[in-house]
C-alpha cells in the first residue's frame, strides 16, 4: 500500500501543463468567454477585415461559421470579402511569394494559431506593438521581438513606445507607453483585441463547445452505467468469498 | 436456450470448436479469484486495441499522406467530416491511455511477480507488443505532419544514423530520402497502418493463448493450479472468467471509460502532454523548434539518450545515449532471470524490493518529467543520477531478490 500511496503522491505533484510557446514575458489573462457567439461573431467582422488581406484562415469554410450563428446569407453580405462562395476556404488574398518578398517570412496561416500559441499570448502580443525605427516596418513587439508583421490597428489603438527602466543586477523592466492616442480609447480596443482573440479561439477548434455539450451528456450516461455495472457485478460475486 | 438456438449452434459446432474454445477460454476458464484494482489493465489494453483500430480505420478514410496535405487533412476531419474531431480526439486521447494502460499493466507484474516462471514467455511476448506499440506511437505521431512530428521524428531517425559504419545507410533505409521527407511520411503511414498493426494483433492473440496455457498470476503471487478440488478438478482458488471478470472488468471498463471520455470531451489536448501545442504548427523543414520534446510517454527514455553527455571507451556520447535508450526498455525482457526471491509477490517480498520498486517508479517519473524540459546543467545532473538509479533496480536485482527478508507465502489466496 506504501508503495501506491507514494505512487498516487508522485501523480498529485506531477506538473500539469507546458507553457505554450516556451515565452518567459508576462502574459496577460485574454478576458474571453468561448459561449459568447456576439463576441465571436464581432471578432469574424475585424478578422476578416484585418487579418484575411495577409494571412490565411485556409483549413476553415465560411459556411462553418453558422455554428455560431451567422446566416448564409449574412456569410456572404458581411464576412465573405473576396467574391468567393460560402462553402469555400478561407484563403489569403495575398500570394504566398508575394508576401515573402514584401516581409521577408510568408504570414502564417492562422486556423490553428490559438490552439498552438494560446489566447493570452495572441491578446498581449496584439496589444503589444511599440514603435521601432530600427526595423524594417517601423514597429516592433514586445512578446515577439523583430516581428516581420506591422502594427495593424495602429489607428485603432494608438502609438506605443517602449520605456526601459534599470531593476539594477543588469535586469530591466520593459513597459510600453501610449505616446499618440489612436480613434479609440484603450478600454475599447482592449474589448476590440479580446473578440479577435475569442474568435481565433474559436476558429483553432470550431466544434469546441459542441464537443463540451456532448461530453457532458456522454459523462451523465457513463454514470448511470457506473452504478448499474457495479451492482451487476456485486450481484454476481455474491457468492465469492 | 430453445431448440432452435441450440440446432443453430450444433451446426457450427460440429463444423468449428465453437463450444469449447468458449468453454476453454471464457466459461471454464479459472482466473484466481483474488483479482485486485491493477488486474483491470489487462482488458483494458484490449478495449484501447480496439479503440484504436476503429478510429484509425476512420480515420484514414479521410486523411492524406502527403507532405504538403497531411496537415490540411487532419484540420479537415476536425472540421468537415462528420464527428471528425471525436475520432481523431477518440485516437490521440487513445494513443496516451495505451501507454498509460500498458505502464500500469507491466507494473502490476513487476510487484506480483507475474515475470516468473511459468509465465517467462508471457512477459517476452507482452514486451513485444511493447516494442510494437512504441514503433506504432512513433509512426502515428509523424502523420499530422507538424512541427513536434517532423523534428520528432528527425531526432529518432538520427539516433539510427549514430550507429557506427551502417548509420547513414540504414537511415535513409528508413527514410527512403536522404532527409525526412514525403517519402518517409508514405512508408510511415504504412507501417502504422498495416504492418505493425497486423504484428500487434498476432502478437496480442499470442499473448493470451500464453496467458491461458499457464493461467493467470494474483497478488499473492501464488499457483492456483497447485491446489486443484478433488472432486471437479478444478482450482480451489479459481472462478470461471466468465461471467465472474467478464462483468467485472465490464464495470473497469465503464470506469476507465469516464477517465477516457473526460479527456476526450474536456481536456483534449491534456494540457500539452497528449497534443503537444507547437504540433498545431506545420512542419517547417527550415525552422527547428527551440525545444523538441517528445510525447509523455516517451519522455523518460528520451532524457537518458541525453543524459550520457561524455565520450568514453572510444564511444561517442551520443551513441552511448542511443545504446542506453534501447537498454532502457530491452533490459525489462531479462526480469524473469534477474529476480532471485523466493518469493513472487511483493506482499511477501522484503524491504529491499519494496525500496527499490518505489526507487525505480520515482525515477521513472523524474526521468519522464525531465524529458518535457530544455536540458539545463541541473536537469541533466538529475538525469544522469536518475538513470543510474533506473538501471540500478534492475542489475542489482540478483543481488538484493536473493538476500531481502521475505515472508512465507500463503497455502491459499488471501483477500
Amino acid at each position: 500500500m506504501t508503495l501506491i500511496r507514494s505512487f498516487l503522491i508522485i501523480f498529485l505533484f506531477f506538473p500539469i501543463g507546458i507553457n505554450a510557446a516556451g515565452v518567459e514575458v508576462q502574459l496577460d489573462k485574454a478576458p474571453i468567454d468561448t459561449r459568447d457567439n456576439d463576441s465571436i461573431k464581432r471578432g469574424a467582422q475585424s478578422f476578416v477585415h484585418y487579418c484575411l488581406t495577409c494571412h490565411g484562415a485556409s483549413f476553415m469554410r465560411y459556411n462553418r461559421h453558422q455554428d455560431v450563428g451567422f446566416t448564409n446569407q449574412e456569410l456572404l453580405d458581411n464576412i465573405i470579402q473576396t467574391g468567393q462562395k460560402v462553402g469555400d476556404l478561407m484563403v489569403s488574398a495575398m500570394k504566398k511569394n508575394e508576401a515573402e518578398g514584401w516581409f521577408g517570412v510568408a504570414p502564417p496561416d492562422l486556423s490553428v494559431i490559438a490552439r498552438s500559441r494560446g489566447a493570452d499570448w495572441l491578446y498581449t502580443y496584439l496589444r503589444s506593438f511599440y514603435r521601432d525605427e530600427t526595423t524594417a516596418t517601423g514597429w516592433n513587439n514586445l512578446i515577439f521581438d523583430k516581428v516581420a508583421m506591422p502594427h495593424v490597428f495602429y489607428e485603432l489603438q494608438g502609438q506605443q513606445i517602449l520605456k526601459v527602466k534599470s531593476l539594477g543586477d543588469g535586469k530591466e523592466s520593459k513597459t510600453l507607453e501610449l505616446a499618440v492616442p489612436g480613434s479609440i480609447p484603450k478600454a475599447e480596443y482592449d474589448k476590440f483585441v479580446a473578440d479577435l482573440v475569442n474568435y481565433m479561439v474559436y476558429l483553432g477548434e470550431p466544434h469546441a463547445a459542441h464537443r463540451v455539450d456532448l461530453g457532458i451528456k456522454v459523462m451523465l450516461f457513463l454514470f448511470a452505467m457506473l452504478g448499474l455495472t457495479y451492482l451487476l457485478y456485486k450481484e454476481y460475486w455474491r457468492d465469492i468469498h | 436456450m430453445s431448440k432452435q438456438q441450440n440446432s443453430v449452434i450444433q451446426w457450427f459446432d460440429d463444423r468449428f470448436p465453437l463450444l469449447s474454445t468458449w468453454r476453454a477460454h471464457l466459461s471454464e476458464y479459472y482466473a484466481p479469484k483474488n483479482f485486485n484494482f491493477w488486474y483491470y489493465f489487462g482488458s483494458l489494453a484490449v478495449l484501447v486495441l480496439v479503440n484504436q483500430l476503429i478510429t484509425g480505420i476512420f480515420l484514414t478514410m479521410s486523411y492524406k499522406p502527403d507532405a504538403s496535405m497531411a496537415f490540411a487533412s487532419v484540420e479537415y476531419i476536425m472540421r468537415d467530416v462528420d464527428y471528425g474531431w471525436l475520432i481523431r480526439y477518440m485516437h490521440s486521447t487513445g494513443a496516451s491511455m495505451f501507454f498509460v494502460v500498458v505502464y500500469l499493466h507491466m507494473f502490476r507484474g513487476m510487484m506480483y511477480g507475474s515475470y516468473r516462471k511459468p509465465r517467462e514467455l508471457l512477459w517476452l511476448i507482452g514486451m513485444f507488443i511493447f516494442f510494437i506499440l512504441m514503433s506504432l506511437a512513433f509512426t502515428g505521431y509523424i502523420l499530422p505532419w507538424g512541427q513536434m512530428s517532423y523534428w520528432g521524428a528527425q531526432v529518432i531517425v538520427s539516433m539510427f544514423g549514430a550507429i557506427p559504419y551502417i548509420g547513414d545507410t540504414l537511415s535513409q533505409m528508413i527514410l527512403g530520402d536522404f532527409t525526412l521527407s514525403d517519402a518517409a511520411l508514405n512508408r510511415f503511414f504504412a507501417y502504422h497502418v498495416v504492418t505493425l498493426p497486423l504484428l500487434l494483433l498476432v502478437l496480442v492473440f499470442v499473448h493470451i493463448v500464453a496467458l491461458h496455457e499457464v493461467g493467470s498470476n494474483n497478488p499473492d503471487g501464488i499457483e492456483i493450479k497447485s491446489n486443484l478440488d478433488s472432486k471437479t478438478g478444478t482450482p480451489v482458488d479459481g472462478i470461471p472468467f466468465h461471467p465472474y471478470y467478464s462483468v467485472k472488468d465490464i464495470f473497469g471498463v465503464v470506469a476507465f471509460l469516464i477517465v477516457f471520455c473526460g479527456i476526450i470531451f474536456f481536456a483534449p489536448e491534456f494540457g500539452g502532454y497528449f497534443l503537444e501545442y507547437n504540433n498545431f504548427i506545420p512542419a517547417n523543414t527550415l525552422q527547428t523548434p527551440d525545444h523538441i520534446a517528445p510525447v509523455w510517454y516517451f519522455t523518460p527514455y528520451y532524457s537518458m539518450l541525453r543524459a550520457v553527455t561524455v565520450n568514453f571507451l572510444g564511444i561517442d556520447a551520443k551513441l552511448w545515449g542511443v545504446i542506453l535508450m534501447a537498454m532502457a526498455v530491452v533490459i525489462f525482457c531479462f526480469l524473469p532471470w534477474l529476480d532471485r526471491s523466493p518469493v513472487k509477490s511483493i506482499r511477501y517480498k522484503g524491504p529491499y524490493f519494496k525500496f527499490a520498486l518505489t526507487l525505480f517508479v520515482i525515477s521513472f517519473f523524474v526521468l519522464g518529467w525531465l524529458g518535457t524540459k530544455a536540458p539545463t546543467p541541473l536537469y541533466t545532473l538529475l538525469a544522469q543520477i536518475f538513470t543510474v538509479i533506473y538501471f540500478a533496480f534492475f542489475l542489482l536485482m540478483p543481488w538484493y531478490s536473493k538476500i531481502d527478508k521475505t515472508k512465507p507465502e500463503p497455502k491459499r489466496v488471501t483477500k
